[in-house]
């Protein structure tokens, strides 16, 4: 039996705008497991970056239990998820959010930094080691604006496991790159995956999806489906179908 | 995040807008600049006040004539003719703080000299003289009691006074010269003093026994002026008492009645002069501390401005584990690189155009050192405070909204 990396009960979000009250998570209840790779779907508004945000420790849902690698995340302060973030998590974003103007190792070097533990010298060497991982380690000098989408999605990439986190967290990680560099970026989640590391990704795409080993349809703040992907699809195998300059048909 | 990641983010980001950095930092720069270039001139000029006065003789005391009420009229003081040489013999005798005395009359007038000529003021007094105003003679002599007693035309003269009559290379000694067409024979020249804090030139002058200058230039019998040197600069207080006691004694002033004279120490002036020069001082730091101000307030905006465009940056550096106080420390360490930087390039700057004020204008000018350690802790505390409000909304920042930020 795995370990348990995240257990949520009956975990409920509710925003308050002026006189409205918006209901944007209904009483989750899930549980994943040490190794999986969760993709998260569900129509516009359902509550997606909703649920990924309070995973990611980012939000305090409004009421309901969330268990994050045995740590109960509920009634922590916000220097104390800040550690959480800083140790246990790692995050993909849709739009990189490298820092502008900062070598990719740099951009990788950064969550380290916010550890007093680390030194320079190991810093560094996890750096370049998460580059290597993600196949930039020659472009680690290169400033984003240097960068293709791509390759600036996989610094993004090699920063979220570089302080090895129990689960990486993407929001639609794939939802600004073209499908020859999304199956890519797919490729290099899935080579993580097989290494053990847990990632749960929220993608619009069913085709992205049906890379991951499991899928949790959400609609209106409910998980309505819970899929195992029984057969499982390689990113690289698709790639080697794909015409090469698939770019410009899209 | 340690000191060193501190410093580095910091100055990064402060490379990144090179221009934008150092336009802040010129306001501070200049801000610290004015106040030690301000406060260097103001304690210059008190400086040099202080030893413009105490070389004139710090343990100086001058009786002059005050204005008085005779039957409600106001007398003017020039007019006054209360000082007498028996004032001067009684206070030499009679004040045992006083070392000695002399008389003071002046006039002023052109003094001539084989047709060349120009305006002067004349000065005389008794054998004491030269020693009250710590004057002396570098060639020639100084006049003898005898030439007191018989009222001798004989002088002693300025070295601008010589300039402007003989040139630089004619020997003065022996000549005769003409004030208001009364000839002198000129015994002595006097050493150079150069300007006082006033600009006003102390070697344009004549100095004669006061009984020639009262006789036959003045035709007065009475003293403007006595002028007398405490034993030291500690009896000077004493000695002001002593003097004024015996002249309202031998004025046969009484009781509540108000003094026909005055009595004043060189060492009463020192004060007054170095309040009035603090007072300057005060005044022009402030107005250059406003300046100051005005640098903080730039560094304020840039700050603020500095947040709103690194929201996004904030939010990721939430998001991979910093602390609102990290936050803050970033910022708050940016605010103060600058305020420091831009002091030290200040205070630089400040002595820098002190010294050349002092070069150029001829105005002396002193850097004190606690007005520098201050300026430095002042630039601090600067970046500290107005860095300290756009820091804290940094750091306030909900890390969604601010990923979220476009
Ligand atoms: N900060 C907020 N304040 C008010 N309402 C919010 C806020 N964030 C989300 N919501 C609401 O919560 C609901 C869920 O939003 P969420 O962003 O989780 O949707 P999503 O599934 O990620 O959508 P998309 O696929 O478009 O990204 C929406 O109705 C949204 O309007
Ligand atoms: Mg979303």
């Amino acid at each position: 039996m795995a370990k348990t990396i995240i257990e949520v009960k009956d975990l409920r979000k509710d925003f308050q705008v002026g006189e409205v009250t918006v209901h944007a998570l209904r009483g989750i209840n899930l549980k994943i497991e040490e190794g999986e790779f969760v993709a998260i779907m569900g129509a516009s508004g359902s509550g997606k970056s909703t649920m990924l945000n309070i995973l990611g420790c980012l939000d305090k849902p409004t009421s309901g239990e969330y268990l994050l690698d045995g740590h109960s995340v509920g009634n922590m302060s916000r220097d104390e998820r800040a550690w959480l973030r800083n140790q246990k998590l790692g995050f993909v974003f849709q739009s990189y959010n490298l820092l502008a103007r900062t070598s990719a190792l740099e951009n990788v070097e950064l969550p380290l930094m916010y550890n007093p533990k680390i030194k320079a010298k190991e810093r560094k060497e996890l750096a370049i080691n998460a580059l290597e991982t993600v196949g930039l380690a020659d472009r680690m000098h290169h400033k984003p604006n240097q960068l293709s989408g791509g390759q600036q999605q996989r610094v993004a990439i090699a920063r979220s496991l570089v302080n090895d986190p129990v689960v990486i967290l993407a929001d639609e990680a794939t939802g600004n790159l073209d499908t020859r560099t999304s199956y890519e970026i797919m490729s290099v989640f899935q080579e993580l995956n097989s290494k053990g590391k847990t990632i749960v990704f929220v993608t619009h795409e069913p085709d992205i999806a049906r890379l991951t080993s499991k899928n949790l349809i959400f609609r209106d703040g409910h998980i309505i489906k819970d899929i195992l992907v029984s057969h499982k699809t390689f990113a690289r195998e698709i790639l080697e179908t794909l015409p090469v300059y698939d770019d410009y048909k899209k | 995040m340690n000191f060193i990641n501190l410093l580095k983010i910091a100055i990064n980001a402060l490379k990144r807008n090179k221009m934008r950095t150092l336009l802040t930092m010129l306001g501070i720069v200049i801000g610290v600049a004015s106040v030690i270039a301000m406060l260097a001139i103001g304690q210059g000029s008190k400086k040099s006040i202080q030893e413009q006065v105490s070389s004139m003789g710090s343990n100086m005391i001058i009786v002059f004539p005050s204005s008085q009420m005779r039957g409600g009229v106001q007398m003017g003081s020039a007019s006054s003719k209360s000082l007498t040489i028996d004032d001067i013999e009684a206070i030499s005798k009679n004040c045992p703080s006083v070392k000695m005395a002399s008389p003071e009359v002046r006039g002023s007038g052109q003094v001539i000299y084989s047709g060349k000529n120009s305006p002067t003021t004349l000065y005389g007094g008794n054998e004491n003289y030269l020693g009250i105003k710590k004057l002396s003679v570098t060639s020639g002599r100084e006049f003898t009691i005898k030439e007191i007693q018989s009222s001798a035309k004989v002088c002693l003269a300025g070295t601008t006074v010589i300039e402007n009559l003989f040139g630089s290379s004619a020997d003065p000694i022996g000549q005769y010269i003409r004030f208001n067409s009364i000839p002198f024979k000129v015994i002595g020249v006097l050493s150079e003093k150069g300007q006082n804090t006033f600009g006003q030139d102390q070697d344009d002058l004549i100095i004669a026994p006061y009984t020639t200058v009262q006789k036959r230039v003045l035709a007065i019998t009475h003293v403007q002026t006595i002028l007398a040197s405490a034993l030291n600069e500690a009896s000077s207080p004493k000695a002001v008492a002593e003097v004024e006691e015996l002249l309202r004694a031998r004025h046969k002033i009484r009781g509540d009645q108000e003094n026909d004279f005055e009595v004043r120490s060189q060492e009463e002036l020192v004060q007054t002069f170095s309040s009035i020069s603090n007072i300057l001082t005060i005044l022009l730091g402030a107005i250059a501390g406003i300046s100051l101000l005005v640098g903080g307030i730039g560094i304020m905006n840039i700050m603020y401005v500095s947040v709103t465009e690194r929201t996004r940056e904030i939010g990721l550096r939430m998001a991979i584990g910093g602390r609102g106080k990290d936050i803050l420390l970033q910022f708050l360490t940016e605010s103060i690189l600058i305020s420091v930087f831009g002091g030290l390039i200040g205070i630089l700057l400040g002595v820098g155009a002190s010294q050349l004020v002092g070069k150029i204008m001829n105005w002396p000018t002193v850097v004190l050192p606690q007005a520098v350690v201050a300026a430095f802790a002042v630039c601090t505390a600067i970046g500290i405070f107005f860095g300290w409000y756009p820091a804290r909304k940094a750091a306030n920042l909900d890390p969604i909204d601010a990923l979220r930020y476009e």
